[in-house]
């Protein structure tokens, strides 16, 4: 015995019904916002990406006057028609590098600290802190820099030309570090100095990302591994550190692309040289954006445009930068969250 | 607390004979009489299947509450496996006490090495040995590699803390002097020279101008700002990705050059005076892709559901946007505006090439110069002057006064509403 499916009786004169159609296009006042919205979209396009474009577009001429030279040649001499960022690019580089290397651990170690190891009632007041730290201005930083931390600075400065003096980087020309009386004034206005300074600037910054993140381990894993019996640390180093490292990555690398545009802080503390050197305890030194800082008010044509040329060489490297680390967050695990 | 049960007779269920699956031939009967024991444990499942009748089914007559039995022994505290015990908390305090100790007795006494810095490090350095030998003494190198963590990670928290509260201090300590005279925050530098003292001039030129420089960022910045987020995430499209990757990649342009974009354009090219105006145009340029990128943010996380319930009740998208999704993300959109708003208040490049410093208080924006409160700190701060640097430090105390007003005003309105002691929401 089988069963049959009943028999419809086909209507002719009804139609097959057919889905309604869906219109997804806005409609009355829905298109009026649509289009609205569209507008301070394509009006905030023109605004940002006509920065960028601009800077592009007036550096040219400089690349076509100066040619490759304007990236190797270490001078910025307008006078004489010698223009060229090498000394400038490298001493950015130094400066950030040199910030980078004590913002990065008092970042990680703070964002360990504030996630891992504080009690519980402390923790909002302590995010709160980081968080205003970063408000702060970089002026005041640079007041602090300048006038408290720069004695202290050229003191251990000393103190490591004395005791490491013999490796090249550690070395300052011209310091006498082993007569009685060194010639202090070598080792203040350095690198060094301004970057104690930005890198004051850029903890609070990674350190927010990286506490973030931090948070965003999930509980089942760390309680996972004390259960197994793993210490506090274990628990940090197996769950949370593998976890948290997309965080630490791109956290670091948003505040290297911060160190690398801070200007006040450096023009404050550094006193301004175009020597091509890596040797940040030692006297002077220079940066991109303090130079346009300096010399934009006597900068005429040539010049101008070439600063607006380095401007625009500094902001493609944080862009760079920038955009690195937020594929590093966004692809890393610890990314999945953080903005839906 | 000790509860003794008077009577530990738990239901007593014999089941006759567990079958997993009816293998034989299916009883039709077999269902009704499992019913029984259904009743009896509803819980049990298998009863379904059982092709018998159960044959012992025992239940308590009466329920006994359970009573506290006065001669048990008191209660033990649980134990916290959270916090320190007694004797590992007087180790870790006699651990630093004895780094003191000998930082004192190492610095002060036997090597050449004077000054509170080294004394800090050094303790810090015998605080790390010590506590391997201590924790050595018991432990294994799995707890001494734990307790070292912990100590190392505590004092670089410590480190940045001491660092900001020195930054804090040493601004309040030199510059509450010329806060104290009333003048500084009520008259301007018209006419007072640099080395004047601190009951002539002030720097109501400078506060006025920086509120006044903000204010019209703002007013160019959060309009363009917050509706480029709602274009981006309400509109959406192939567009609004372009206008997305554009904005965030101008998260990263150093303020020093959207200064020098706005000197170029406005005061070169354009031939227009320095003025109040070109400084806010440099502070937009600098904050619009900041608060368009957290705007962004705050806009992406309001949950979709509430979205949807607004448009299946029939809302336009309008409606659905400004009754639903940005009163939702208010708290969020204001965190944003005002952390975007102290940043450009602090920024001194932008305002350093664009706005001239004028030396007495100037409200018109437009056609002269104006100065501000980060411009006039660093001005002074460059003249070398003592008395002037003084000023410079009253002034960025007054700077850092507005910014922490500003950045409160922000954490309160991140609260959610009608908590005031929940744990806030990190964003």
């Amino acid at each position: 015995m089988s069963t049959t499916l009943p028999e419809r009786e086909r209507v002719d004169d009804k139609p097959t019904p057919t889905p309604r159609p869906i219109n997804k296009t806005f409609t009355g006042v829905d298109a009026i916002f649509a289009q609205g919205a569209r507008a301070v979209g394509a009006t905030v396009l023109i605004i940002t990406g006509g920065v960028g474009l601009f800077l592009g577009y007036q550096g040219y001429p400089t690349l076509q006057r100066y040619g490759w030279s304007f990236f190797t040649e270490r001078e910025w001499n307008p006078e004489a028609d010698v223009i060229g960022i090498a000394a400038v690019l490298l001493g950015t580089i130094v400066i950030a590098t040199v910030a980078m290397t004590m913002a990065f651990p008092l970042a990680l170690l703070t964002a360990l600290y504030i996630s891992e190891y504080a009690p519980p009632r402390l923790k909002p007041t302590l995010v709160s802190i980081v968080d205003l730290m970063a408000a702060v201005p970089s002026v005041v930083y640079g007041l602090w820099g300048a006038l408290l931390i720069m004695e202290y600075a050229s003191q251990f400065a000393l103190f490591v030309d004395r005791t490491l003096g013999w490796i090249p980087i550690f070395d300052v020309v011209g310091g006498n570090p082993d007569a009685p009386a060194p010639t202090i004034s070598r080792y203040s206005f350095s690198a060094f100095c301004a970057a104690i300074a930005v890198a004051m600037m850029v903890t609070p910054m990674a350190c927010a990302v990286m506490r973030q993140v931090f948070s965003q381990t999930p509980p089942g894993e760390k309680e996972a591994a004390l259960a197994l019996g793993a210490t506090r640390w274990g628990m940090i180093r197996s769950v949370v550190l593998p976890f948290g490292r997309g965080g630490i990555i791109g956290g670091s690398m948003l505040g290297l692309g911060r160190a690398l545009g801070e200007t006040i802080a450096v023009v404050l503390i550094l006193s301004t040289t175009f020597e091509f050197k890596v040797r940040p305890f030692e006297l002077g030194g220079n940066s991109v954006s303090a130079l346009i800082a300096n010399r934009f008010a006597e900068a005429d044509g040539n010049q101008l445009s070439a600063l607006l040329a380095a401007g625009f060489v500094l902001f493609l490297i944080t862009l760079v930068i920038n955009t690195l680390a937020a594929m590093v967050v966004n692809r890393s695990r610890s990314g999945a969250g953080t903005d839906a | 607390m000790t509860t003794v049960h008077p009577d530990s007779g738990a239901p007593e269920v014999t089941l006759g004979k567990h079958v997993a699956a009816p293998t034989g031939p299916t009883v039709p009967g077999g269902l009704e009489a499992a019913k029984p024991a259904t009743a009896a444990a509803p819980g049990d499942a298998k009863a379904l299947y059982l092709d018998e009748a159960p044959t012992t089914i025992t239940t308590p007559k009466l329920t006994h509450r359970p009573v506290l039995d006065p001669d048990a022994a008191p209660a033990v505290r649980r134990a916290s496996l959270g916090k320190p015990t007694p004797e590992e908390r007087l180790l870790a305090a006699g651990t630093w006490v004895a780094s003191v100790a000998t930082a004192w007795l190492l610095t002060q006494r036997l090597l050449p090495l004077p000054g509170v810095a080294w004394f800090v490090i050094v303790t810090f350095l015998c605080g790390l040995s010590f506590t391997v030998v201590i924790t050595l003494l018991t432990g294994t190198r799995v707890e001494v590699v734990d307790r070292l963590a912990q100590v190392v990670v505590t004092g670089g928290a410590l480190t940045l803390g001491v660092a900001l509260f020195s930054t804090v201090a040493f601004v309040a300590v030199k510059g509450y002097e010329p806060v104290l005279n009333l003048n500084f925050l009520g008259s301007d530098m018209g006419g007072v020279g640099p080395q004047d003292p601190f009951d002539r001039g002030g720097i109501r030129h400078a506060i006025l101008g920086s509120l006044i420089q903000v204010g019209i960022a703002i007013v160019i910045t959060l309009p363009l700002g917050i509706g480029t987020a709602v274009f981006m995430t309400e509109v959406g499209g192939r567009f609004a990705r372009i206008v997305r990757t554009v904005v965030e990649a101008m998260t990263a342009l150093p303020s020093v050059v959207a200064g020098l974009f706005i000197y170029t354009v406005w005061i070169v090219t354009l031939g227009q005076p320095r003025s109040g105006f070109a400084a806010s145009l440099a502070i937009s340029v600098m904050m619009l892709p900041i608060i368009a990128r957290a705007a962004d943010v705050v806009l992406r996380v309001v949950p979709g559901g509430l979205r949807e319930a607004s448009l299946a009740l029939g809302a336009s998208r309008w409606r659905t946007v400004w009754h639903v999704v940005l009163p939702t993300a208010r708290p969020g959109l204001a965190t944003a505006l005002i952390l975007g708003v102290a940043r450009g208040i602090g920024e001194t490049s932008p305002v350093l090439l664009t706005s001239g410093a004028a030396q007495f208080t100037v409200l018109n924006p437009f056609g002269t110069s104006m100065n501000s409160l980060p411009l006039f700190v660093y001005s002074n701060v460059r003249s070398g002057d003592p008395t002037a640097i003084q000023r410079a430090y009253g002034a960025a105390f007054v700077l850092l006064v507005i910014v922490l007003v500003f950045f409160v005003i922000a954490r309160l309105l991140a609260r959610p509403p009608g908590s005031s002691t929940r744990k806030r929401k990190s964003r």
